[in-house]
């Protein structure tokens, strides 16, 4: 079968439609964050926190308007602010809207070339953006009380939006290297993992700022961030769950290349540039996740080995992929 | 109970505290509670002295023992790696179709063998033809398809059996893999020299771009004796041609009115008799003047172009080779499962949850008879650990009350029961 054309025009459209959607909801997350009451926010949740969190199974509709759920942890915990929270419901609605033309323009992408739509660092770069997008709203379907953190999490994903549009590849079919289930399986791994782990270093970051703040050395610009933000005890503890989760998936995702690797090329590991980094990068979490059980790597150190983690992750997809010359040379950007 | 931790307890110091009371006697309370607890948790009872009665519990001894499993098998992958680099072997080979080769050492143009490999002694197989080879190209030129159409043969005299390999393919066999590793053509010309039989020679010519344009030399000695005598051919092989200003490359990876671009050169073509590159002259020999050039000419199939001396040179046509490549690593399944075995350590090391509990039970004259201390402690930051005790507490506390109402111990089998 033939690409189709006509698909392909029609899922770059919504791509289009997703990242102006997308920009949209980063101005209304914003409006939340200006106008919302989250200094309220920033103080209950430390507490909030420590509750059980048990709104699972509530509905959509709730999503849009945590304030009856926001009740269990205590007046004010959720904003009550008129504008803030037309605002922050407005993000959400377009995040919605945002994630269902993004999802379609990758699908309708995978049904032009029929195959999996993940064959080059456009699609590629697509496919995370999407799922940081819905983990973040799978978050928020569990904790809407983090809504008022969205534009933290949109802001990154619309950069990976751009990112992709200057990575862009005409719709095409797979060279013969890439034609193998394995595709589906090592690439949509890895991706998950580095979704999760994006999303760690994120909350690093924010763990950073709020741990400087916590520590009253902060002044000037950052202190006004850090008061704002979640307790640094809090995001500790989520950067390192988000890891403990990914590891194990990233590890897989190796291991799965490995495998296809010895079915394409000979052997399963022959340390290619990519295979090279993607091992630092792996012992780089495993030191991470060796820290923040050592004493004195707690805290601060063990947040600069994610991010130290994230750097060599990052390094592997842009640079090997774009500078470096190896097997894994498909971005199709020559 | 370490005295410092009972001090902990007392003191409700424990990140997770809570006290319930009960109208049982210590003893009987810290034993249903040790009863209670026992299913899920490891405990120990202990009669600090009289009338106080300790239960520690602890739970999630799994992820220590995912913790070991995932390091041992780390190990063990890193020595099968080693191993596998002293066990392995790796062969590759330019086959031209119509030709094949057998499992030996010196069959390769390239071989590299572990020290612990017996190179006298590889798997007995041959790949006894290469059929043919076919490359299938897109509209836009993109490559969709290799195959590589083969015979082969396994053991000392085996029948010939017949597979195709492809990219992601290999051919296995019982420790030996064929990998499709590179392709190109192989351009043949007939030389006819005078006084002399003609020769048809075909040989490998290396790409140098994506669109396939190759380079190569036919190599021809002269008369023995005759120094200078020698002919040889360096010529650009373009599968899909388009000339320009007399320099012909390809536009199209796949053959289609190929041309050959043939630089005839005569005299010394290997005054030392070393090994050279079979893909092209010697360009010293060229610089120095010892070979000079007679003839130059772009070639389509069936062409021919005569040198000053008489000799014709025709274009045939092409064939096209091949890279096989050879692999053998005996330890690759036993890899393969102490990988899996890593991951399954890795899941039950991060997700399995570590917890302890404190009991210390005291007994007093009046009512209550018995306050029950509970102290908590996560020894990992996974899970909501103070959800999951508030849970604990109710339940010993249900576990307390069942000495009116029995049938409420089956409640208590479930006591951290949760996600573990």
């Amino acid at each position: 079968m033939a690409v189709s054309s006509g698909l392909a025009s029609l899922s770059e459209s919504l791509w289009t439609a997703a990242t102006g959607t997308y920009m949209l909801a980063v101005v209304a997350y914003t409006g939340e964050y200006a106008f919302g009451k989250n200094g309220r926010i920033a103080r209950t949740s430390a507490a909030a926190a420590r509750q059980p969190v048990l709104v699972g199974g509530r509905q959509p509709a709730d999503l849009l308007d945590p304030g009856p759920a926001a009740s269990r942890y205590g007046a004010g915990s959720v904003d009550s602010n008129d504008a803030g929270r037309r605002w922050g419901r407005a993000a959400v609605a377009l995040t919605v809207l945002g994630a269902v033309l993004h999802l379609a323009s990758v699908a309708i992408r995978g049904i032009a070339v029929d195959r999996v739509p993940w064959g080059n660092m456009y699609e590629f770069t697509l496919v995370v953006g999407l799922i940081a997008t819905v983990a973040w709203l799978a978050t928020l379907l569990k904790m809407p009380q983090l809504r008022y953190l969205g534009l933290f999490v949109m802001m990154p994903v619309l950069l990976v939006m751009f990112l992709a549009g200057t990575l862009y590849t005409k719709a095409s079919k797979l060279v013969p290297a890439l034609q193998s289930y394995w595709l589906a399986i090592h690439v949509s791994s890895v991706a998950v993992a580095e979704g999760i782990l994006m999303t760690s270093a994120a909350i690093t970051m924010m763990y950073l700022v709020r741990a400087r703040y916590e520590r009253g050395i902060a002044s000037g610009r950052f202190a006004r961030w850090g008061e704002r933000l979640p307790a640094a005890a809090s995001l500790d503890k989520a950067a390192y769950r988000t890891v403990a989760f990914a590891f194990p998936i990233y590890t897989a995702g190796v291991i799965f290349g490995a495998v296809w690797a010895e079915a394409a090329w000979g052997r399963y590991w022959g340390w290619d540039p990519k295979e090279t980094w993607a091992f630092i990068a792996w012992v780089v979490y495993a030191m991470y996740l060796h820290a923040r059980a050592t004493a004195g790597w707690k805290g601060n150190r063990a947040a600069y080995i994610n991010l130290l983690g994230f750097a060599a992750m990052t390094f592997n997809f842009f640079v090997v992929n774009i500078v470096i010359s190896g097997l894994h040379s498909y971005a199709g950007l020559n | 109970m370490p005295r410092d931790l009972a001090l902990a307890l007392d003191e409700g110091r424990l990140a997770e505290h809570a006290e319930v009371g009960s109208d049982l006697s210590p003893d009987e309370a810290a034993a249903r509670i040790s009863r209670a607890l026992r299913p899920r948790w490891r405990t120990v009872l202990r009669t600090e002295r009289p009338g106080t009665v300790a239960v520690s519990a602890e739970k999630g001894y799994s992820r220590e023992a995912g913790n070991l499993l995932f390091h041992v098998s780390l190990l063990v992958a890193l020595m099968l790696i080693a191993g596998g680099r002293l066990l392995s072997y790796q062969g590759s080979i330019v086959t031209t179709e119509g030709s094949g080769f057998c499992n030996r050492p010196i069959s390769y143009d390239a071989f590299h063998a572990g020290r612990w490999i017996n190179t006298g002694r590889l798997a007995d197989f041959c790949i006894d033809r290469l059929n043919s080879f076919t490359a299938s190209y897109r509209t836009d030129g993109s490559p969709a398809q290799f195959r590589a159409d083969i015979n082969y043969s396994t053991g000392l005299d085996g029948a010939s059996r017949h597979d195709v390999i492809r990219v992601n393919h290999p051919l296995r066999m019982a420790g030996d893999r064929v990998y499709l590793i590179n392709h190109g053509f192989s351009p043949t010309v007939t030389i006819s020299r005078p006084g002399r039989t003609p020769v048809t020679d075909t040989e490998p010519f290396l790409p140098g771009d994506s669109f396939l344009t190759s380079e190569g030399a036919f190599k021809l000695p002269g008369r023995d004796g005759a120094t200078d005598t020698d002919l040889g051919l360096s010529a650009v092989f373009a599968p899909t041609p388009v000339i320009n200003g007399g320099v012909v490359t390809s536009i199209a990876p796949a053959a289609d009115h190929p041309v050959l671009a043939v630089l005839a050169y005569t005299g010394e073509l290997n005054p030392g008799g070393q090994p050279q590159s079979v893909y092209s002259l010697d360009q010293t020999q060229i610089a120095a003047g010892k070979l000079t050039r007679v003839g130059a000419k772009n070639l389509t199939i069936g062409q021919s172009m005569t040198l000053p001396d008489g000799t014709v040179i025709r274009f045939d046509g092409y064939r096209q080779w091949v890279t096989l490549q050879v692999s053998h690593d005996p330890t690759q399944t036993a890899l393969l499962i102490a990988a899996i075995l890593m991951v399954t350590g890795l899941l039950g090391s991060l997700a399995v949850r570590r917890r302890r509990l404190w009991v210390r039970v005291i007994g007093s004259d009046s009512s209550p008879r018995s306050v029950v201390s509970v102290g908590g402690l996560a020894r990992n930051d996974t899970g909501n650990f103070a959800a999951e005790f508030e849970a604990i507490v109710v339940q010993l506390a249900a576990v307390l009350d069942g000495a009116r109402q029995p049938a409420a111990s089956s409640a208590a089998e479930k006591i951290g029961a949760g996600k573990d």
